[in-house]
């Protein structure tokens, strides 16, 4: 039996290879515009606050450490969390796939007799579909993210892990909610606070009504049994107090070893993902608190596919990730593709090495040449996942004439600015110092790594090549 | 087979090539290095919209706060604390509580690096739902709760208690990327920084 995660059910695998759908993307000027601000913001953002951190070095390689400890450790330390869980009162329910987790989570919703979920986001119930199986059940679940509700309101799909809407900007924003927000003031302006305030009001009763909710975690505490979500606004505090039952879905790979550990993800989380020095809240929970939130907790543990990823010795530190989403904002491809192009819920960078892994390399055949090995994820990476050498060796494993076209689309991204190429340039450094010499790296890297010299940039910009070819 | 037990013997099988046990470099800071420094924290606090009261009349501070609102307060917030009108949660429904003005508490720790503040549902910090709903949260904080970095709040908490750390009012980076206050959470914090020990 395949431990991949399943056909069918989900968003892991896109409709069409990642050249064709990035072809798409490259073509509207505005998504690249929008893309490009927010991720220049963000980057500037993030560099400020972890500049002001003496030691993000040690806590990167404490981050790290701790990661590849609690995958080697991973049987007991699920074992320890299910028992902390259990005894503070909550149920631990186990999922194989996604369909057993949409159906775990269906069946708990069923059993309170209510037909409206309100969620927090969450990739994990995104990668498995759960609003659709819960539809298809006659539940409706509401999203309750800004983001989420924007791209919800606006019939579209996620293209960021951490700003679903990064695609969208203020003036798209106030025309979702002008035509598709029941009671909304007709006067809205596009001022962001203004925008706010409108979802604000719009969810308010929802969350004050709604008895069920539907949460991810971003950590969970073998040790006590304590679960994590990292937010901004509030609404998750809302989905995580207001109801009487709560169920969350973590991916196994999210668990933490000890309490004191939190100490380390809770400095590089915040700082690597919105550039904050904190989030503005962050919720934890251990079991059920008599007189206090949720009186029903319910924890699923889902697999789908991740025990495939665990199972390949160089692939699986990308279980390590703590969906930060560095890696996306500073990635050169990414900023040009935007994130529907991977058509996975898992974009990016991350993207392109922990889909293909999640379903199997020959469903997700041309995400890992989706880059161009410049080595501004790793360096970004909070936990220092060595995502370049994953695509490296994901390519070892889908040699495919289809995906080496998307890797000479992907290097010509890098080849269109100066600062870019640099970085590709840098990378090429990189595999020559480890001795790599190009091999490996795809046409025309392994060309470039190969010479003594890098060959300047190509006059020709990389829309002229597109348009060329 | 249960799914449990299909995932274990799946991950037992994955590791089968007995990874490296990692030692864990705690060579971060973790210990305190020098005497708290108050006046940081407050400016972290007011970088991230937190209005900072720095005082050693709490009640005064509180009722000009508050002007003329109606607040709620958990059981074990001082009487003395609150304005006259203020309710007490001794199991007050949502509406009610949705209702007030704002909300009085007091806060299990505060991180100067951060700006945060974090509470525990202690009796003066009360259930989880009291500091969500009001638009205006006002929390009352000791120096001796204050703490210089995350890991020295991390060894103070209690990690079986709920906890809700708070930095700055609600906000929202969704919006082109910027931070923007004033999504689900209190729009309005106030941090009533006590100046001599209480
Ligand atoms: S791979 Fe690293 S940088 Fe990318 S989202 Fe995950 S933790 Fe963040």
């Amino acid at each position: 039996m395949s431990t991949h995660a399943p056909k069918g059910v989900g968003h892991l695998r896109g409709d069409e290879p990642f050249p064709a759908a990035a072809k798409v993307a490259l073509a509207n000027p505005q998504l690249r515009r929008n893309l490009q601000h927010a991720t220049t913001t963000i980057r500037g953002k993030s560099g400020r606050v972890i500049a002001e951190l003496p030691d993000w070095q040690e806590l990167r390689s404490a981050g790290s450490a701790l990661k590849a400890y609690t995958m080697a450790n991973l049987p007991r330390l699920l074992e320890q969390l299910e028992e902390k869980v259990t005894a503070a009162g909550g149920v631990v329910h186990w999922a194989a796939d996604a369909t057993e987790a949409n159906r775990i989570v269906t069946d708990l919703v069923r059993r309170t007799g209510e037909q409206r979920v309100i969620k927090v986001k969450s990739m994990a119930t995104q990668e498995i579909g759960l609003n659709e199986a819960l539809e298809e059940a006659g539940i409706t679940p509401v999203e309750t993210d800004l983001a989420e509700l924007i791209v919800q309101l606006g019939h579209d799909k996620p293209s960021h892990i951490l700003v679903p809407a990064i695609h969208r900007n203020r003036s798209e924003i106030r025309e979702i909610f002008l035509r598709e927000m029941p009671g909304v003031d007709p006067d809205l302006t596009d001022n962001p606070p203004d925008l706010a305030g409108a979802a604000r009001r719009y969810l308010r009763e929802t969350f004050l009504s709604t008895r069920v909710a539907v949460s991810g975690a971003n950590f969970g505490v073998a040790e006590t049994g304590t679960l994590a979500v990292v937010e901004s606004e509030g609404n998750g505090r809302m989905c995580l107090t207001l109801p009487d039952t709560l169920i969350t879905v973590m991916g196994i790979e999210k668990v933490v070893p000890a309490w004191a550990d939190l100490e380390v993800f809770l400095q590089l989380l915040p700082r690597a993902s919105t550039g904050e020095r904190m989030n503005p809240y962050t919720s934890m929970w251990t079991g059920v608190t008599p007189g206090d939130g949720p009186q029903n907790f319910h924890l699923v543990l889902l697999d789908n596919g991740r025990t495939a990823v665990l199972a390949d010795e160089v692939g699986r530190q990308a279980l390590h990730c703590i969906r930060c989403s560095a890696c996306l904002n500073v990635c050169p491809v990414y900023e040009r593709t935007g994130g529907h192009a991977y058509g996975s819920v898992y974009p990016g960078p991350i993207g392109a090495v922990l889909s293909p892994q999640l379903t199997g390399v020959e469903d997700n055949s041309s995400l890992p040449y989706a880059s161009s090995l410049c080595g501004a994820c790793f360096d970004a990476c909070p936990v220092k996942i060595d995502i370049p050498s994953i695509l490296v060796h994901l390519r070892n494993q889908a040699p495919h004439p289809r995906s080496e076209k998307a890797a000479m689309a992907a290097a010509a991204y890098a080849m269109d600015r100066p600062r870019v190429y640099e970085r590709a340039q840098k990378a090429a450094r990189i595999a020559k110092l480890l001795g790599k010499r190009g091999r490996g790296l795809p046409p025309p890297l392994n060309g470039w790594a190969a010479s003594r010299d890098l060959p300047e940039p190509p006059a020709e910009t990389f829309r002229d090549w597109w348009r060329g070819r | 087979m249960s799914s449990k037990n299909l995932i274990l013997r799946r991950i037992r099988e994955a590791l089968g090539d007995n990874p490296a046990q990692p030692e864990i470099p705690r060579d971060y800071r973790r210990a305190a290095e020098a005497p708290v420094d108050l006046d940081l924290l407050v400016e972290r606090l007011e970088d991230y919209k937190a209005v900072v009261h720095r005082t050693s009349d709490i009640s005064d501070a509180i009722s000009r706060i508050v002007g003329d609102g109606q607040v709620v307060a958990p059981p074990g917030v001082p009487v003395e604390w609150l304005p006259r009108g203020s309710k007490t949660d001794n199991g007050l429904t949502a509406a009610e509580i949705a209702e007030s003005d704002g909300v009085v508490t007091a806060a299990a720790v505060a991180i100067v690096e951060t700006g945060t503040i974090v509470l525990d549902a202690s009796p003066d910090q009360g259930r989880r739902i009291l500091s969500l709903l009001p638009d205006l949260h006002i929390c009352v904080l000791r120096p001796d709760q204050v703490v210089a970095s995350v890991p020295e709040a991390v060894a103070r908490l209690t990690p079986g208690r709920p906890l809700t750390w708070i930095s700055g009012p609600s906000a929202t980076s969704d919006i082109e990327l910027n931070r923007v206050e004033g999504v689900h959470g209190p729009r309005n914090l106030h941090i009533v920084l006590v100046e001599e020990a209480a």
